[in-house]
């Protein structure tokens, strides 16, 4: 048990680009901590350094107050789950995890209690004498979990260790992992490029991109209050929609219509450099069919009519596709995130809305719909930086706070 | 591509296979049935041998030649391999696990001698080994057969080695091995079909070699037995060795399919252990 402090930490190759730049970030003692990004954003590289199978470049990282940077993996007292598991093919599943217990010594029969124990809290039981190609996916990823865990490390690291699986063991594995770190209460340091996971399982998550750490808080936090475009976009599933918002005159002109701005935001638009050109976010669950919202709540948002492209109905509520024209949002992040995803080239015409209402709307393909949308709720980015401008002491405001 | 078994592609590639097979062992059998033949029957063209005798057999034993040389062949080809494999196997790692300067110079240079014409080597081997004094010793003949078995060491090991994922390796250093414990406990067992496979190339070429023994070599000392085989003359120059040739040729056969027989077992069950990936 201990508590990891990453001080400045950067990767740079001798080929010269830097993997990882600056990275500050305090692991408490029993967190459970998730790097989450794109593929390429530096967090296995990161997560590496903390295991010792990559030297830092430049930094300091702390485990347990102790300066370890100099320290072979051996002598950090950590223990990590890959990606491809890494179970030893000629060792039985016993053996697997007895590995780093004979390495360290221990006699014969604490090495016994010890892997049966790790092997009761992870249903291995039946399967000790195994070879690890008799094994499923499943059960490859458990043993690989079991040779973490069985000599009690001060943290353990695991490089999207559930990956490899199906979506269904997935989900399964993931309240696995999830109760694992709860009841052993070591700390954890998970990377994954799946947010979803980064969401459901940590207690603070990471979010890097290009080597950089753009948030770290609770996932609801970078849920609700997102610092710039990227986290925005790249948090939650559907994921938030961007429109192009033009400054013209104490509104903004969009897709949806005029949005009027607050006080706040207006300040902030104020200045000679100020952008003329916004992205508006704003995320699916925030509209709703306008039939089904009393006025009261009507007054706090806008209305428009649009065209319904694809209704997809999940029973407890419906996704609805809507195509609004105008000019489509543009930004470097975007870019990035639309790479990530696979869709780079994947180019309509005019911009895709993704809403979610409620099941009770009668809404219907092919027909155009009045949606309504919740003006506290949107998000304002600078195009150049990034920057949530609706960001206020790190909570997000919407457009109209004063 | 898809394996059709019909009867017919059976029969095809049984033939193939007898035919193989046939072509192959007829001249080894033809050298067995000799050495079972009496000088008088021995050119009667027979495959069968009309009159049995182990005459040949003992002839060879009795002579104190034959089996000093078996004893310096065994003893040389196994220092040779062991040493080779035990190099190769460092080597081969190195290359296939570190970027360091000079790799790919070390991999061509390796490459080179394998590729290099021994013939060219002996004059100058046997002019270095007399001022050395390993004229006609057991160490003269394993350093070069050491330096011509290495490259082939390295690249049949490194080749084994690549297949071998990393990660197993990064997995052993968190689970708190050294370098070395990491490649004895992890790696090398992975890597035993290489290693096997590696000692049986290198085993049959110290075996086989004809060139540098017969000029690095001058008495019983060092003599392997494809020498001693040469020098084989019957008791007198009236007498025709050729039966005890045979016998001896018959039984340095044994050596290598016994070396063969022990480390094959080692090699399928090896591959079947090192199938899993993560």
């Amino acid at each position: 048990m201990a508590d990891i402090v990453l001080d400045k930490v950067s990767k740079r190759f001798p080929d010269g680009t830097t993997a990882v730049r600056d990275v500050d970030l305090e692991i408490a003692d029993g967190e459970f901590v998730i790097l989450v990004g794109p593929s390429g954003c530096g967090k296995s590289t990161t997560l590496n350094m903390i295991a010792g199978l990559e030297d830092i470049s430049s930094g300091e990282l702390r485990i347990a107050g102790e300066r370890v940077n100099d320290r072979a993996p051996r002598d950090r007292d950590i223990a990590m789950v890959f990606q491809s598991y890494a179970l030893y093919p000629n060792m039985s599943v016993r053996e697997n995890m007895a590995f780093p217990l004979r390495l360290a010594k221990l006699d014969k029969e604490t090495i016994h209690q010890k892997v049966e124990e790790a092997a009761k809290v992870l249903e291995l039981t039946p399967l000790l004498d195994r070879k690890p190609a008799n094994l499923s996916g499943g059960q490859r990823q458990r043993v690989a979990m079991g040779r973490a865990i069985v000599r009690q490390p001060k943290a353990f690291l695991m490089d999207e260790p559930l990956s490899n699986l199906d979506a269904k063991l997935r989900v399964q594995m993931r309240t696995v992992v999830s109760r694992l770190q709860k009841q052993l209460g070591t700390t954890t340091v998970y990377v994954t490029h799946d947010q979803t996971e980064a969401m459901t399982l940590g207690d603070r998550v990471v979010i890097m991109r290009g080597g950089a750490v753009q948030q770290v808080g609770p996932p609801q936090e970078l849920y609700d209050h997102p610092r710039n475009l990227f986290v925005a976009g790249f948090i939650g599933s559907p994921s938030m929609n961007f429109l192009h918002a033009a400054v013209e005159d104490g509104h903004l002109r969009t897709a949806l219509g005029d949005v009027p701005i607050g006080d706040r935001v207006r300040r902030q638009l104020d200045g000679a450099d100020a952008p003329r050109e916004l992205i508006l976010g704003i995320r699916p669950e925030h509209f709703e069919d306008a039939a089904l919202i009393d006025d009261d709540t009507l007054r706090r948002g806008l209305e428009f009519e649009a065209p319904v492209d694809i209704v997809e109905s999940m029973g407890s509520d419906k996704y609805v596709y809507f195509t609004v024209e105008g000019e489509r949002a543009s930004a470097a992040e975007l870019e990035e995130l639309a790479a990530d995803a696979g869709a780079a080239d994947f180019t309509g015409t005019g911009s895709s809305l993704v809403t979610r209402l409620s099941a009770e709307s009668p809404v219907r393909e092919g027909e155009p719909r009045r949606v309504w949308f919740n003006l506290e709720k949107i998000h304002l980015f600078d195009p150049s930086t990034g920057r949530n401008l609706t960001l206020h002491e790190g909570r997000a405001s919407g457009a109209l706070a004063d | 591509m898809a394996t059709e078994t019909t009867p017919r592609a059976k029969l095809r590639w049984g033939l193939l296979d007898v035919i193989v097979v046939v072509f192959a062992l007829v001249p080894v059998l033809w050298i067995a049935s000799l050495s079972f033949k009496t000088p008088a029957t021995l050119t009667d063209g027979k495959f069968w041998p009309r009159e049995w005798t182990l005459d040949n057999y003992r002839t060879i034993f009795d002579t104190d030649q034959f089996v000093r040389a078996l004893v310096n062949s065994i003893g040389i080809a196994l220092i040779a391999t062991l040493i080779a494999v035990v190099l190769g196997a460092m080597a081969a790692y190195a290359i296939s696990r570190l970027d360091f300067p000079g790799k790919k110079l070390l991999v061509g240079v390796s490459l080179l001698i394998a590729m290099f014409p021994q013939v060219s080597l002996v004059s100058p081997l046997f002019e270095i080994e007399r001022q050395l004094g390993l004229f006609d010793t057991w160490p003269g003949l394993i350093l070069p057969y050491i330096t011509f078995a290495l490259p082939l060491a390295i690249y049949t090991l490194s080749a084994f080695f690549k297949q071998i994922p990393w990660d197993l390796e990064k997995a052993a250093k968190m689970d708190g091995a050294t370098q070395g414990q990491a490649f004895r406990r992890v790696i090398a067992p992975l890597a035993a079909p290489g290693l096997f496979t590696t000692a049986i190339l290198v085993f049959i070429f110290c075996w086989n070699d004809f060139l540098f023994a017969i000029t690095l070599t001058s008495t019983e000392r060092s003599r392997t037995v494809p020498v001693a085989l040469q020098f084989f003359t019957g008791e007198s120059q009236f007498e025709d060795p050729t039966g005890a040739i045979c016998a001896a040729a018959v039984v340095i056969t044994i050596p290598i399919i016994l070396f063969v027989l022990f480390f094959q077992r080692r090699i399928v069950s090896g591959l079947t252990s090192g199938a899993v990936k993560g």
